[in-house]
């Protein structure tokens, strides 16, 4: 199993001092190399289930195990190496670093992994398409090809794991279905499970596992 | 990808605040290192100038002034000694040198200090070791003059430039007669290189340097507590030599009356350079303190020595300047310490999401605090050596200038050995500057900031 959930809960503190419950989760899991699509409304949790699955959010209760490990028992900075080495992002907004070009915005994942490997990241970068960008800067490429550096990024250290929060939200629609396909086909090509959250019924079509975050996470159910 | 590639580029990406910040560490560490070359300068001169004399006596009056006078001449003469009194010191047992010196005069062109002495003042190591050394010849005829390098620069003299002088404190008395220049002085870095040494039996030929024998009596039985009358008995030949001189002036007119032997009760000198008997060291500081209390007792003469009245000097007014001056190079370069840590604590907010996003990628905390401490580092320790560069070549363009100017001899690639602690003393600082972003960017929430 590549990653599996079970009772997870994470709660917040409202201003008022009350409990606000934002995930529990009996049990979700996703078998190694599969593809599913987590669908959610916003405030519904789903980014916070990503930064609890990523080790990035610590949850209240529960086990979060990813390629066999309990990213819960885990200090912060094996948490951080263990999402350095198996975990892979690609963020709603991107958030490339500015001051680095494509290349080095690849070479910097790997670089906290301790395996900054120049010849892989080129090939990655040849392999969404941006072989003859390598020494742009985010702002002088375009919106598609900067989600399609953070795909390089997010698959630089050969991860476990892909995590996509809403990746093609600031994509246009023409470009949403190449980079869900880019994302798709990257990660059945390196054997990666993906989790993909998303609002959106067109992205999620296109997937073959949809799951329904209102449905198993009861928090979401109480609101 | 280093962490110090991800510092450089981050200092790049906001370029122009890094590049004001580290400019203004640049240019507190260029003003430091330039005030520590020329306070190092300064100090040798005031330490070694005149340290080959172990004492210089002049009239009763101020040490410092004695010393301004005669060693740098940038104070006026406190008052004149008796010729006679000159000729005792240079006959005491344990005086090894005694060198009369008369100044006040200057030089009609460009106003230099003159010095009236005798061949000999050239045979004194004008530093302990150092001799000077003279293009030409030295003192040897009554209107000889030998000029120090500056004033051969200055001036645009050779070796047989004639010039007159002013004579002390009368911009519009000239004195007619001319004295030639036969030799020029090499470099000493001391006031000697700015100053004109015409031979002394020249100096008391001059129209009014003779003292009025009526003037030179009374002037003289005070100075020994004498009567005028023990005075004139002393001097009982020379005065019957003027007498039958003034005779003679009276019958032939066209007589030149100033170019006659004076007298030693009409010659003065303002101070009398010592250098003291002895092979060693203890010696010679026994002698000297034996002469300084000998005349600090008796006459109308006291004795100062050089190095401690400089070293007074240095430490009670020099040195005050010159911490005022570090105090102030300091202030400028914890100012600029202020800006640095403004720039990157204010940078902070806009990389909230940068800082997020590294730790999102799997950097640890260490990490994102060690790459802002290393934007820090590298921008005080960048300017700091960007500051050492501009301090040198600010001490390398100005030398020639300020030699040329004040006659002070600046080594253009002098070095400081306080040098030494400036870049690990801009560690240190950048290390406290870094330290609170740093710290910020320890403890973001990376959750919070992806979301903002």
């Amino acid at each position: 199993m590549s990653l599996e959930l079970l009772q997870v809960r994470k709660s917040y503190r409202e201003p008022g001092g009350g409990l606000l419950p934002v995930l529990e989760i009996d049990a979700f899991s996703i078998p190694q190399g599969e593809q599913a699509v987590l669908l959610g409304q916003s405030g519904g949790g789903k980014t916070t289930l990503l930064n609890v699955i990523s080790g990035i959010t610590t949850p209240d209760a529960g086990q979060v195990i990813i390629d066999g490990v309990d990213v819960t028992r885990l200090i912060e900075p094996a948490r951080d190496r263990f999402r350095a080495e198996r975990i892979g992002f690609v963020f709603q907004t991107f958030h490339l670093l500015p001051a680095f070009t494509a290349l080095e915005n690849v070479l910097l994942g790997m670089s906290f992994a301790g395996r900054a490997d120049r010849t892989y990241a080129r090939q990655l970068l040849e392999r969404v398409g941006l072989g003859k960008r390598l020494s742009h800067r985010p702002s002088q490429l375009s919106v598609g090809e900067q989600q399609r550096v953070s795909v390089a990024r997010a698959l630089a250290n050969r991860p476990r794991l892909m995590l996509a929060d809403e990746p093609t939200a600031s994509v246009d629609l023409a470009n949403q279905t190449n980079l869900l396909t880019l994302i798709r086909e990257t990660c059945r090509e390196h054997h990666v499970s993906l989790l993909l959250v998303t609002h959106s019924p067109e992205v999620s079509s296109q997937f073959e596992r949809v799951e329904n975050l209102q449905e198993f996470n009861r928090a979401g159910m109480h609101r | 990808m280093s962490l110090l590639t991800i510092a450089l580029k981050s200092i790049r990406q906001r370029w122009v605040p890094s590049f004001l910040t580290g400019l203004s560490v640049a240019l507190g560490i260029s003003l430091m290192i330039a005030v520590m070359i020329l306070n190092g300068v300064v100090t040798n001169i005031f330490q070694q100038s005149g340290s080959g004399y172990d004492l210089v006596v002049g009239a009763k009056g101020s040490d410092l002034q004695l010393v301004l006078s005669t060693i740098y001449h940038i104070d006026n003469p406190i008052e004149n000694l008796p010729w006679r009194f000159y000729k005792e010191l240079s006959e005491l047992p344990y005086v090894k040198q005694a060198i009369p010196v008369n100044i006040g005069d200057t030089t009609e062109v460009g106003n230099f200090p003159i010095v009236g002495t005798t061949p000999r003042y050239f045979l004194v190591d004008y530093i302990p070791g150092k001799s000077f050394l003279i293009k030409g010849d030295g003192l040897r005829g009554t209107w000889d003059a030998v000029i120090g390098s500056q004033v051969a620069r200055r001036n645009g003299w050779k070796i047989g430039s004639q010039f007159k002088m002013v004579h002390s404190g009368q911009a519009d008395h000239v004195h007619d007669e001319l004295f030639t220049v036969r030799g020029i002085l090499a470099p000493t870095g001391t006031p000697n290189d700015r100053t004109v040494f015409v031979h002394i039996d020249g100096f008391f030929a001059l129209a009014g340097h003779d003292k009025p024998i009526e003037e030179a009596i009374a002037r003289e039985a005070k100075f020994y507590g004498e009567s005028e009358e023990q005075i004139r008995e002393f001097y009982k030949k020379d005065l019957e030599e003027i007498a039958r001189h003034q005779h003679e002036e009276a019958e032939d007119h066209a007589h030149h009356h100033h170019h006659h032997a004076l007298s030693d009760l009409q010659k003065e000198v303002t101070s009398v350079l010592i250098v003291m008997k002895g092979d060693e060291g203890y010696q010679v500081a026994g002698n000297t303190l034996f002469l300084q209390t000998k005349l600090k007792d008796g006459f109308q003469a006291q004795g100062a020595n050089t190095v401690q009245v400089m070293s007074r000097l240095l430490t009670n007014l020099v040195g005050n300047v010159r911490l005022a001056f570090l105090y102030l190079t300091s202030l400028i370069i914890a100012v600029s310490g202020i800006g640095i840590f403004v720039s990157i604590y204010n940078s902070m907010s806009d990389r909230k999401k940068e800082i997020a996003v590294m730790r999102a990628l799997g950097a640890r905390r260490q990490t994102v605090l060690s790459i802002i401490m290393l934007e820090s580092m590298l921008l005080c320790v960048l300017g700091g050596l960007g500051g050492i560069l501009l301090g040198h070549g600010l001490v390398f363009i100005a030398s020639p200038i300020i030699e040329a100017r004040s006659g002070l001899l600046i080594d253009p690639v002098a070095f400081d050995p306080l040098e030494l602690i400036v870049i690990p003393g801009l560690i240190v600082m950048a290390m406290l500057i870094g330290l609170i972003p740093g710290l910020t960017a320890y403890r973001t929430d990376v959750a919070e900031s992806l979301q903002g």
